[in-house]
């Protein structure tokens, strides 16, 4: 139903993603109002925030040690169990973070409407869907009515052409992409990534672009479905099958906008003058190349605040800069394809002494697909740590925390004060930046390892 | 988490002032108090790690804990406040300690829509007003739903931007969810056009 000057239009959602953190509330007021869920075949439930990522946990050999963990966990299975949801539950071999498993599963789909109560909804947005995060009592809307109430978003076209050099990844991409618009250069906005570098991206690569459209302050972001999107979507379990795939990747051709078509805004980035990205302040827009220093000055009015959370100086060259925490993980870069990157780094080498790696899966599928790799062999004589799949340490929630003052380079998403753990410093980067300052213990640009 | 808060039409207040600006949920409320199955008692973690010291004990320097601060209800932040996680613990967080309106000149799209659902208004100013704010921290204003308005202790009136379905339920205390199931029958007919699609 459309916007009107009186009321917001009320958009209907395909498919609802739910995790244990932001949806006890939500069940709470089906409960209190004496509702029903109205569509529990477009919703579909995992755990990932709160989870344990140590195997003996995750399997039961040892109880949850974080007793507020392991009640939400149990809350959830009580309301999927209620309301007849799938929960794909901690002993699932398909569970994984919300945001891994709905493309894995085939259930994130081309010109789909896609909510979860996450901001990293927008990595959907990849298979050209409109996706988005929301919150708990948006979550309730959805449950109790499959809908919500939208006004309609301002476009915003980045266009991303050259080819990116060798050691340079997507994550390079969009961490420079923000560092030109900033951290609410999106707010409004729902992006769309377009241009040759971005055609030429893996799905996994168009979903760690997709996945940060949030860091910039956009609703959602967006890559036109293609090919490439359609053969990764096909045969999966909950993708079309037989004469329904036919007439959905007929219907999924109409999506991409016409030639000519007109943003609110438009914003270009060249992909091959890139280098290796790497944040060194509080927020994601405070970002430079690997090669380059902590700027001398700026009229970020937390610019001080920044540098003196992370303990840098103004002018700063970051390279050789001490590293005491790696993190290969998180909606943003946990995929097959990362652990791929990272482990070509680390094949017979080992992590410099002092240094804590933790390698999570996305997905327990992903594990296990490394796993035939032998990609978790690398790791663990790297002297890395293997886990079970979930969030862990970019939130920090399941007790996966950096200690205070020290310094970690993290795959995933955002470096605000705190964000991995109290006194924490994160310094975004790509799984090859990562696994490189692994090696040699202090930020290292992962060209000179390739 | 039942019905929607209660309305109002205005809310007079001395101001709180957080002068940073990019102010994200995951200082708003750190997500080690996200585990909670329910909404209540959230006030107590907000601005957690810049409110309490290692020991627990109250940061004599942070501006929520002076004297000054007790009773104000609004809250005066930099641009782009909000900004981050969907978590709506945060505004959860906000309401439960007190606070009734922010006054930016940003905010981040989920956390402006999820204060909307909580009797929080998010209130949008121009660099002007909001730089007079900024430097005039515990001053008298009210933020007036009926004009749309920040009214200031001069009797100036600076506008704000406020969806109107927004505004009428923040003012009527009316909950969106009852709209949504007014609309039973058009979703029901959706839903039937949906599912010819055959995929």
């Amino acid at each position: 139903m459309p916007q009107t000057s009186d009321t917001p239009a009320v958009l209907y959602i395909d498919l609802h993603l739910i995790h244990e953190v932001t949806s006890p509330q939500a069940f709470s007021v089906l409960r209190e109002r004496g509702l029903r869920l109205r569509r529990p075949d477009l919703t579909l439930a995992t755990m990932d925030h709160s989870t344990p990522t140590l195997t003996e946990q995750v399997f039961g050999g040892a109880p949850i040690t974080i007793e507020s963990a392991a009640k939400q966990v149990r809350q959830l299975e009580i309301n999927c169990a209620e309301f007849g949801v799938e929960l794909l539950d901690l002993a699932s071999d398909k569970r994984g973070i919300v945001h891994v498993i709905g493309p894995e599963l085939g259930a994130t789909q081309p010109g789909k409407t896609i909510v979860c109560g996450d901001s990293h909804t927008s990595t959907h947005g990849a298979f050209g869907a409109l996706a988005f995060g929301i919150g708990t009592t948006e979550v309730g809307h959805v449950f109790a009515t499959q809908c919500l109430l939208q006004s309609k978003p301002k476009t915003l076209a980045v266009t991303v052409d050259g080819r990116l050099a060798p050691g340079v990844t997507a994550k390079d991409i969009v961490l420079a992409i923000i560092g030109q618009i900033g951290v609410a250069g999106g707010t409004g906005h729902v992006i769309e990534f377009r241009g040759e570098a971005i055609r030429a991206l893996s799905m996994d690569e168009r979903m760690t672009i997709c996945n940060m459209s949030i860091e910039a302050g956009a609703r959602a972001g967006m890559i036109a479905p293609d090919e490439t999107t359609y053969a990764y979507l096909k045969g999966r379990p909950f993708a079309p099958q037989g004469e329904a795939w036919e007439r959905a990747v007929a219907d999924w051709k109409t999506l991409p906008g016409d030639p000519g078509a007109v943003f609110d805004r438009e914003v270009k980035l060249d992909a091959s003058t890139l280098e290796p990205m790497i944040t060194w302040g509080t927020h994601p827009g405070m970002v430079t190349g690997i090669t380059g220093t902590v700027p001398a000055a700026s009229d970020d009015p937390v610019f001080e605040r920044a540098l003196s959370y992370m303990g840098f100086e103004a002018g700063q060259k970051l390279a050789g800069s001490r590293v005491d925490v790696v993190f290969v993980g998180s909606c943003t870069n946990s995929r097959l394809t990362d652990l791929r990157a990272a482990a070509a780094v680390l094949k017979g080498r080992k992590i410099a002494r002092g240094v804590q790696m933790l390698v999570v899966p996305g997905s327990q599928q992903i594990k296990k697909a490394a796993e035939a790799e032998g990609l978790d062999q690398i790791f663990k004589a790297a002297g890395a740590e293997w886990r079970e799949s979930g969030c862990s340490m970019c939130l920090g929630m399941n007790g996966d925390t950096v200690e205070k003052g020290r310094y970690a380079v993290s795959t995933s998403n955002r470096n605000f004060e705190g964000r991995q753990g109290v006194g924490a410093r994160t310094l975004l980067a790509s799984p090859l930046t990562a696994a490189a300052s692994a090696v040699r213990g202090s930020i290292t640009d992962p060209r000179e390892l390739l | 988490m039942s019905a929607a808060p209660k309305g109002f039409e205005a809310v007079t207040s001395r101001t709180v002032v957080l002068p940073r600006t990019d102010i994200d949920t995951d200082q708003i409320i750190p997500a080690r108090f996200l585990r909670t199955t329910t909404r209540e008692g959230l006030g107590q973690q907000l601005f957690a790690d810049w409110r309490y010291l290692a020991d627990g004990s109250p940061n004599p320097d942070f501006v929520l804990n002076r004297p000054e601060a007790a009773g104000c209800r609004i809250l005066v932040g930099g641009r782009n406040f909000g900004c981050g996680s969907s978590r709506e613990h945060a505004p959860w967080a906000l309401v439960d300690f007190g606070i009734q309106a922010v006054v930016s000149t940003e905010f981040a799209d989920i956390f402006r829509a999820n204060s909307l659902k909580n009797g929080l208004v998010p209130v949008i100013v121009d660099q002007a007003t909001h730089a007079w704010l900024l430097a005039n921290p515990g001053v008298e204003i009210t933020v007036d739903l009926k004009t749309a308005s920040v009214i200031l202790p001069d009797g100036r009136s600076a506008p704000f931007p406020i969806d109107p379905f927004a505004r009428y339920c923040l003012m009527q205390g009316v909950d969106q969810l009852g709209y949504l199931l007014s609309k039973n029958d058009e979703i029901t007919a959706w839903e039937q056009r949906r599912a010819a699609r055959g995929y």
